[in-house]
């Protein structure tokens, strides 16, 4: 979350070798950026509290010990980082390649790119472990982990949820970055229907007790999906249509507009292919929505699609 | 507000101000992102009052809940101003300078001693002090409301007792300070900024006062009427008089959204011409004579909305309408042209710029162009050096005052027309759930696992009917009577009962609702009305799959 005060003041320091200037109380990933450096990041976004659980966009700063995760350091004066050094590119290349030897990393934006670029190669831990049954992960028990058999890279593979007609969730895909649990929580949303349960290998996001969406305090607004890095949670529309190999991105664009209910005027941007909307998002930096909808913004435009009826397309 | 109909505040200033009352208001469901921002205030300490007669979602995260009564806002809100006059806690600097008639008002609410509305609002005479004491010496506070204040037999007394308050503390006219209406469609505000209301123009201009309505005529080249048009509870009133026997209804819905639907259909079905011009064929649209298909303007067309913070934002089209639907605009235009007046084909650009040219003390500075680089802009923005205005009537606090002073009304408890008795001994309150919008038509579109259309009571009402969760019931008014599953609902006490306004089929609360109108508004009761519940035995009623509803 963006905590910058606007004092007016500014903090010098070099990256790469390159003086860079930026506003009191900017990160360090404020100022690499301000350089145009590209950091590949996970678990950070600029709405949301950082938590630095990911660690890919660690940064060597001259005189500290360990490498620094540059999205919550604040950058101070005289500062020299470095983010490109052979310890930096090691560090990333194990965080990425680790997590794409256990977590479906397909549908994740640029990551592919990331793992080329690391040289990641997450085969080399053995052969792919088979996947989880249905909430085998939901009941794990703390310190109760054992590693595959036959030399297997261990793996958080598992049948998608699906358990409403609104969005799923994919946790095979799910690196635990924590972005969608800060999303519902003490961020933005405010209702704490899900939250990190267990522990080392066996954590996963959970509703309280792992019950299914429709009885936990789920309120459907989709402020997770919106957070989320790598598609583990998804609009059941978009994923009908990946399913059903008919995403197409060439043939979608995404149009501004405002949401068609109450009088608070949040921005929608619709996402649309062949005339229907898949998608519905909010711009992160707005004043109104900082990137957050309700159930009605997010999920309720199906009426424009079948409004001879007036009823849900599923009856 | 003193001139001009918009929310004094911006929804930024919630975030940093000291104290919000809730007031018949639950954005937790209605308006869930500005309860986003309430919420980033009582993060930071902000103490929060939620006056509801329902603990609502909202009232859930309050410091305080002030569980009123219903209709008895003007009671509280008056003893909250003796409490305040009585103990010096007035901003006499501001009383003197920014406003008018103070000594009418003390004199008025001299007898709303707490005790009094104790007995009046049930709630204690400790917490209406304490509540009074921290709003008038808080750095700065806001008071919001909705349809809780303004669906009532009074609710212009109602928002005037509110106003009230804040005058007497200052709190308007200052960062972090004012009065904020949410408002519950998402151009309703635009819409009245526009001049679609019976007794202005755009811009809050009076189509009476000469000036004006030669400069209207003068540059749309016609005369206009000299007098006011109707508001809907006038039209309904008019058709009853047989003096309305025409009407053109544009995206409303009045067969299912007005109160006292029997009455409703009955003279909306006697028109001679029903024209009803809608995206969908709605339950006024079945009564039609003509059907206009429009396209949805928010995604299938081009123009602007205003939000409650009084920020016009520019809609898009992003999907080609279905069928025949036409755009709004292109419609109008040709009803226009077919009565005889060619306005060519008008773009929303154009009607925007004349908008600016009629009305620049509001939108001149409001170009297309700095609408899509500034993320929408407040009004008033009189020109294009303008940034927009971020909270409304800083003039009261400059020397010498800027404009006129603003007054203080007196305004008198006058409880709803219909109260509780041995016939009907429950009061219905009626309201919206955070999954659907209005009267339904739009979400039931979409598969809301949380949609529960029922009648929620409280679980001492549950055990003394001898009903259970699920459990149908017929809820009976003097007007009509609807069957609907019961909800337990933990946040209403004893007495009190409540439904959505957005059910369909057999769970329309409007059979149910009274038409009593305030005479200064014409916003009828909807949110009081006494009924009667009686359980149904199981297989009595044909389980049509109305309602239903999770857990």
């Amino acid at each position: 979350m963006t905590v910058a005060i606007e004092t007016g003041k500014t903090v010098a320091l070099t990256v790469d070798g390159a003086a860079v200037t930026v506003p009191e109380g900017s990160t360090v990933l404020d100022a690499c950026r301000a350089a145009g450096r590209d950091i590949p990041t996970l678990c950070f976004l600029e709405t949301l509290h950082p938590v630095n659980v990911c660690r890919v966009c660690v940064v060597e700063v001259e005189g500290s010990r360990v490498l620094v995760p540059s999205c919550s350091r604040a950058a101070a004066p005289g500062m020299k980082v470095r983010t490109d050094t052979p310890r930096v590119r090691h560090s990333r290349k194990m965080v990425l390649e680790f997590l794409a030897s256990s977590v479906d990393l397909s549908t994740a934006p640029r990551v592919a790119e990331w793992l080329a670029e690391y040289g990641c190669r997450p085969e080399r831990y053995g052969p792919e472990a088979s996947a989880a049954e249905a909430d085998e992960r939901d009941r794990a028990v703390a310190g109760h982990h054992a590693a595959p058999g036959d030399g297997a890279r261990a793996t958080v593979a598992q049948p998608v949820k699906v358990d409403n007609d609104l969005y799923v969730r994919d946790y095979g895909k799910c690196i635990l970055c924590y972005k969608c649990v800060e999303a519902c929580g003490a961020d933005h949303q405010n209702t704490f229907a899900i939250a990190v349960a267990g522990r080392g290998f066996g954590a996963r996001i959970s509703t309280e007790l792992a019950v299914p969406l429709p009885d936990s305090a789920c309120v459907y607004c989709g402020n997770c999906i919106a957070v989320c890095p790598t598609g583990a949670l998804m609009f059941k529309t978009e994923r009908d249509r990946r399913d059903a190999g008919t995403w197409d991105e060439s043939r979608q664009h995404v149009t501004q507009t405002i949401c068609p209910y109450c009088g608070v005027g949040c921005t929608l941007e619709l996402r649309v292919q062949d005339n229907e909307i898949v998608r519905v998002t909010s711009p992160l930096d707005h004043s109104i929505s900082h990137g957050n909808l309700c159930i009605k913004g997010r999920f309720g435009w199906r009426f424009v699609e079948n409004r001879a009826a007036g009823r849900h397309a599923d009856d | 507000m003193f001139g001009a109909g918009g929310g004094t505040t911006s929804y930024r200033e919630l975030e940093e101000t000291d104290v919000i009352f809730l007031w018949g208001a639950n954005p937790r469901e209605a308006h869930p992102i500005i309860y986003h921002h309430v919420l980033k205030a009582v993060r930071r300490g902000a103490r929060l009052y939620a006056v509801d007669p329902r603990r609502t979602s909202s009232a859930r995260w309050a410091d305080v809940w002030m569980g009123l009564n219903v209709g008895t806002d003007i009671a509280l809100a008056n003893a909250m101003a003796h409490v305040i006059v009585r103990e010096g806690l007035e901003h006499r600097e501001f009383v003197a300078n920014a406003t008018t008639g103070f000594d009418a008002y003390r004199a008025a609410v001299e007898r709303y001693t707490p005790e009094y509305a104790e007995r009046v609002t049930g709630v204690p005479a400790d917490v209406i002090r304490e509540a009074a004491r921290t709003y008038a010496r808080a750095p700065r506070a806001v008071i919001c409301w909705t349809l809780g204040i303004t669906e009532h037999h009074n609710a212009v007394d109602n928002v005037l007792a509110l106003i009230n308050l804040s005058l007497i503390t200052g709190h308007v006219g200052r960062y972090g300070s004012g009065l904020s209406p949410f408002r519950g469609q998402n151009n309703v505000q635009g819409g009245g900024d526009m001049g679609a209301l019976p007794n202005k123009l755009v811009g809050f201009q009076d189509p009476l006062d000469p000036v004006v309505k030669a400069r209207f005529e003068k540059a749309w080249g016609v005369k206009l009427p000299d007098k006011n048009g109707w508001n809907i509870t006038g039209m309904f009133e008019a058709m009853e008089r047989g003096e309305l026997r025409g009407l053109y209804v544009i995206g409303e819905n009045p067969a299912q959204s007005e109160a006292d639907q029997h009455r409703t259909r009955k003279l909306l079905g006697a028109l001679e011409h029903l024209v009803v011009q809608d995206i969908f064929l709605t339950e006024t649209a079945k009564l039609a004579d003509v059907v206009l298909p429009a396209a949805a303007s928010w995604a299938e067309g081009e123009g602007t909305v205003t939000n409650s913070e009084r920020r016009v934002q520019r809609v898009r089209a992003a999907l080609q309408p279905p069928g025949q639907a036409r755009d709004e605009l292109w419609i109008v235009a040709q009803i226009a042209r077919r009565l005889g007046a060619d306005w060519g084909t008008p773009t929303a650009e154009s009607v925007w710029n004349e908008v600016r040219k009629m009305a620049p003390h509001m939108f001149g500075g409001m170009s297309y162009r700095r609408l899509e680089e500034l993320g929408g802009i407040q009004w008033p923005c009189p020109d294009e050096r303008h940034p927009g205005t971020q909270f409304l009537h800083a003039r009261l606090w400059e020397t010498p005052r800027g404009g006129p002073a603003a007054p203080l009304s007196v305004v008198e408890h006058d409880p709803p027309v219909e109260l509780p008795d041995a016939e009907y001994p429950f009061q219905l309150t009626t309201g919206r759930r955070l999954d659907s919008y209005n009267t339904g038509v739009q979400t039931e579109g979409y598969a809301s696992p949380l949609r529960r259309d029922m009648l929620e009571v409280s679980p001492e009402d549950a055990a003394r009917l001898g009903v259970a969760e699920g459990d149908r019931v017929r809820v009976a008014s003097r007007r009509g009577s609807v069957v609907a599953p019961v909800h337990v609902e933990e946040g209403l006490r004893p007495g009190l009962v409540f439904m959505p306004i957005h059910g369909q089929e057999d769970l329309r609360v409007n059979l149910l609702t009274i038409d009593a109108t305030d005479p200064k508004s014409g916003t009828a009761e909807f949110k009081a009305c006494a009924v009667r519940i009686e359980p149904v035995a199981a297989g009595a009623v044909a389980a049509a799959g109305a309602g239903g509803g999770r857990r």
